[in-house]
Parts: C-alpha cells; sequence; structure tokens
C-alpha cells in the first residue's frame, strides 16, 4: 500500500467521527447554549465552566474520565453491556464520544454569546404579532444567532477531526476501525513511515485550514450586519 | 375602548430595585400616561401587552381580564391582540419591509417570502408610503421609514389597540413634529384606540384627550 492509499483510509475515518461528533455538539451545544443564555437558576456558571472543561484539561485526563463512566466496567458502560450487550470502548462510535466531549465548548461557548447577542425586544416583537414560543425560536432567535452558532460548529469539527488524546484512551488504534488521522500520524511517525506521516500531516493541515478559513468568514458577517 | 389597570411588581437588578405599583383606569379613545424616564411607564406598557408578568393584581380591556393574579388568569401575549410600536421600533433586522410588515400574518415556524404579499400587506405598504422601500432592510432605511414600517407590522393584523412607547425618542427632533403630525393624521383615519407612554410634552396636547401621570412607580391623576 503507498502512502497515498494509506491516508485515504484514517482520513475517511476522521471525517466520520468528525461529522457525527459535529452532529451531537449542534444538538447539545445549542440546547445547552440556550440554557446557559437565557436560563435563570442557581449554578449557571458552574454548569458553564464545567462544560468548558474538556477545552482546558488535559486529553488524558478527559480519555481517563470516558473510561470510568463508559469503559466497560464504567457506570454507564457496565449498564450499557449488561443490558444490550453495547460496547463503546475500542469502537468508532467511542471515538465519537470522546471528540464530541472535546469539542463541545466551543459550540457551546459560540451559541450562548449567539443567544445572548440577539436583542430581546425582537423576541417580544414576535410574542405580540402572535408568535408561540417556538416559533419565536424558530423565526427570531435562531435566524439572529445562526451565524455565530455555525461558527462554533465549524470549529468544533476542526477540533474533532484533530482529538488524539482522549481519542485514543478510549477507541484505541486498531487500523481501518478507530485509527483516525491524529492517530495514524502518531504511528506513522513511531514507525518511521516518513512519506505516511507526511501525507497525512499535510491532509490535515489543508483540512483545518478550509474550516478555519470559513468560521472566520462566517464570524466576521456577523459582526458586521 | 377602556383599560382597567391595578397591579404590582418588583423587579430587580444587580444595585437597583425598583417597585411599580401603578392603577388607573383609561377611558378616553386616546390616552397618554406621561412621566420622566425612569417613571416604570415602558414596565406597564409591557405588562398591558403580556410582555411582564405583574407579582399581583388585575389588568382588563374592555371588561375582558387579560391578567388576575387571583383568578390566575394571564393571557400570553399572542392572544391579546394589541399593536405594539416599540421604542427603538424593533424591526427584524434580517427582514425586508415587506417580510416585517407580513410577519405577524404568517403562523407557523417560517417567515414570510421575500415578496410576501396579500391585500393587506399592499394595503399597509401603499397607506405608509413604503412600496418603494419595501424590498429593502431596516438598517437601509431612515428613521421615519422605520417607525411607518413598524406602525404598518403593527396595524395589519387589525389588533384591538395600538401601545406606544415614546414613539418619537428615537427620531431628530427636527423630524419629530412632522412625524407627529403623520401620526394623528393616520390614527385617525385609522380609528384605532391607543395608549401612549411618553415623557414629551408635546405628545400630550396632541394625544392626550385622557392624561395620567406616572412618577417612582405610582399613578397620579
Amino acid at each position: 500500500m503507498n502512502a497515498a492509499e494509506s491516508a485515504w483510509i484514517p482520513l475517511a475515518l476522521s471525517l466520520k467521527v468528525a461529522g457525527w461528533a459535529t452532529l451531537i455538539d449542534l444538538v447539545l451545544g445549542v440546547g445547552l447554549g440556550l440554557l446557559l443564555a437565557r436560563g435563570r437558576f442557581p449554578g449557571r456558571e458552574l454548569l458553564d465552566a464545567v462544560l468548558t472543561l474538556p477545552m482546558v484539561l488535559p486529553p488524558t485526563v478527559l480519555g481517563y474520565y470516558l473510561l470510568v463512566l463508559i469503559g466497560k466496567r464504567g457506570w454507564l458502560g457496565a449498564w450499557l453491556y449488561e443490558q444490550f450487550g453495547i460496547q463503546l470502548i475500542f469502537t468508532w462510535q467511542g471515538a465519537v464520544i470522546a471528540a464530541s466531549v472535546v469539542a463541545l465548548p466551543l459550540v457551546l461557548k459560540a451559541a450562548r454569546a449567539a443567544f445572548e447577542g440577539v436583542d430581546p425586544q425582537l423576541e417580544n416583537a414576535g410574542r405580540v404579532l402572535g408568535l408561540s414560543e417556538a416559533a419565536v425560536f424558530f423565526r427570531v432567535t435562531l435566524p439572529l444567532a445562526w451565524r455565530g452558532i455555525l461558527a462554533g460548529l465549524l470549529l468544533s469539527f476542526a477540533r474533532s477531526l484533530g482529538e488524539f488524546g482522549a481519542t485514543l484512551m478510549v477507541a484505541g488504534s486498531i487500523p481501518g476501525r478507530t485509527q483516525t488521522l491524529s492517530v495514524a500520524v502518531y504511528e506513522a511517525v513511531q514507525a518511521g513511515q516518513d512519506g505516511v506521516a507526511n501525507v497525512l500531516v499535510l491532509i490535515t493541515s489543508l483540512t483545518c485550514i478550509v474550516v478555519l478559513l470559513l468560521a472566520g468568514r462566517l464570524l466576521r458577517g456577523s459582526a458586521v450586519r | 375602548m377602556s383599560f382597567e389597570v391595578d397591579i404590582r411588581k418588583t423587579v430587580s437588578s444587580p444595585g437597583r430595585r425598583f417597585e411599580l405599583q401603578v392603577r388607573f383606569t383609561a377611558q378616553a379613545r386616546r390616552t397618554v400616561i406621561y412621566g420622566p424616564s425612569g417613571a416604570g411607564k415602558t414596565l406597564t406598557l409591557q405588562a398591558i401587552a403580556g410582555l411582564l408578568r405583574p407579582d399581583a393584581g388585575r389588568i382588563a380591556f374592555n371588561g375582558e381580564a387579560l391578567f388576575d393574579s387571583g383568578a390566575r388568569v394571564a393571557l400570553p401575549a399572542r392572544q391579546r391582540r394589541f399593536g405594539y410600536l416599540f421604542q427603538d421600533y424593533a424591526l427584524f433586522p434580517q427582514l425586508n419591509v415587506r417580510q416585517n410588515v407580513a410577519f405577524g400574518l404568517r403562523g407557523g415556524w417560517l417567515n414570510p417570502p421575500r415578496d410576501a404579499g396579500g391585500d393587506a400587506v399592499e394595503r399597509w405598504l401603499s397607506a405608509l408610503e413604503l412600496l418603494p422601500v419595501a424590498s429593502q432592510l431596516p438598517h437601509q432605511l431612515s428613521g421615519g421609514q422605520r417607525q411607518r414600517t413598524a406602525l404598518a407590522r403593527a396595524l395589519v393584523a387589525a389588533p384591538r389597540a395600538l401601545l406606544l412607547d415614546e414613539p418619537f425618542s428615537a427620531l431628530d427632533p427636527g423630524l419629530r413634529d412632522r412625524t407627529r403630525d403623520e401620526l394623528d393624521r393616520l390614527l385617525a383615519q385609522v380609528d384605532i384606540p391607543l395608549l401612549m407612554i411618553t415623557h414629551d410634552p408635546d405628545d400630550l396636547q396632541r394625544f392626550g384627550e385622557q392624561v395620567l401621570q406616572l412618577r417612582d412607580g405610582a399613578v397620579g391623576g
């Protein structure tokens, strides 16, 4: 197998993992971002801090937490295995969970800021014009916040694509099954396959640059309006 | 028409605590609530519109209870069918004039299309001289055009009454008198009951068939 071919499989896997992780973060990040922006409850800032932890904790610490939670003998993992025979460790689904946890703060922060930037008076205008609360969200709040949310999603996609530490601990490095791009780079360097490593590194960098350019463009657009 | 208002509300934000206690009956077709800024005028208007929930009391329009803490009535804003002209107009910035005007006529979870029409929309766009700017976005409009767009948006669904929050304060002083004349003429044609809050004495003479003074969260005669 030449370098280009051996790069294709981990790239496809990485895109799959990052795609699913971003989808999960879309739902969780928008929901929690709205809760943090609009909810009035004690412990709101504590919740924000806890949810931001994945951004600052060493990935190995995060990976360890995830093993404690979804490992074969973890709190959730043991139950899932006994009840449904589901095992998340050493699967690509496990990698999705690791990536979505690591990247969640990026969506969450962006969504919270975007929702807080929406003038409440505009939502009030929607209410007096006859809209239900759900309609106010979809017709007023979301259209005004989506640029910021989308920028956060792109960052989260880029972050998921590059996720290494927690993924390695939770999903391992099984070629073709859980060996993502970033893990494959590590393995290639360890094995002295510099040609493979060069291709992998180039692909990763290019993909991330494209995503960051898109995110920057969206953020600038939302600032002008 | 008549508004009966008798409400209490404590609003607290860090470093500020405000007690609103308002009680009045507005029976004139045009009533102005007059008072300095910070007296609780906007809070009162929001409570009437259903945008602010009082701690206790009662709000009724033509005898129908909109809010009654004793009887556990609290009609949501969307069911009160009032037009509301916001102080800064609160036009939807991503929608053009036509879409803003058609906004309240369209139910569901989607905004009206860019070329939204219909008899009522066309009539109000034309009545308020907005047809030439119908496809422009709010930030492209002049202050007067913005106000007329907000007014068309509020009136298009034939509300039971029009609530106006400092309708001229966002305009340049030079434009204020002219706009006041225009609004006066227009509202006389529409013949809709109105309740206006203002701190501008000039609004009193023009719109205040009945005037209520609001000071430090309490209403005087």
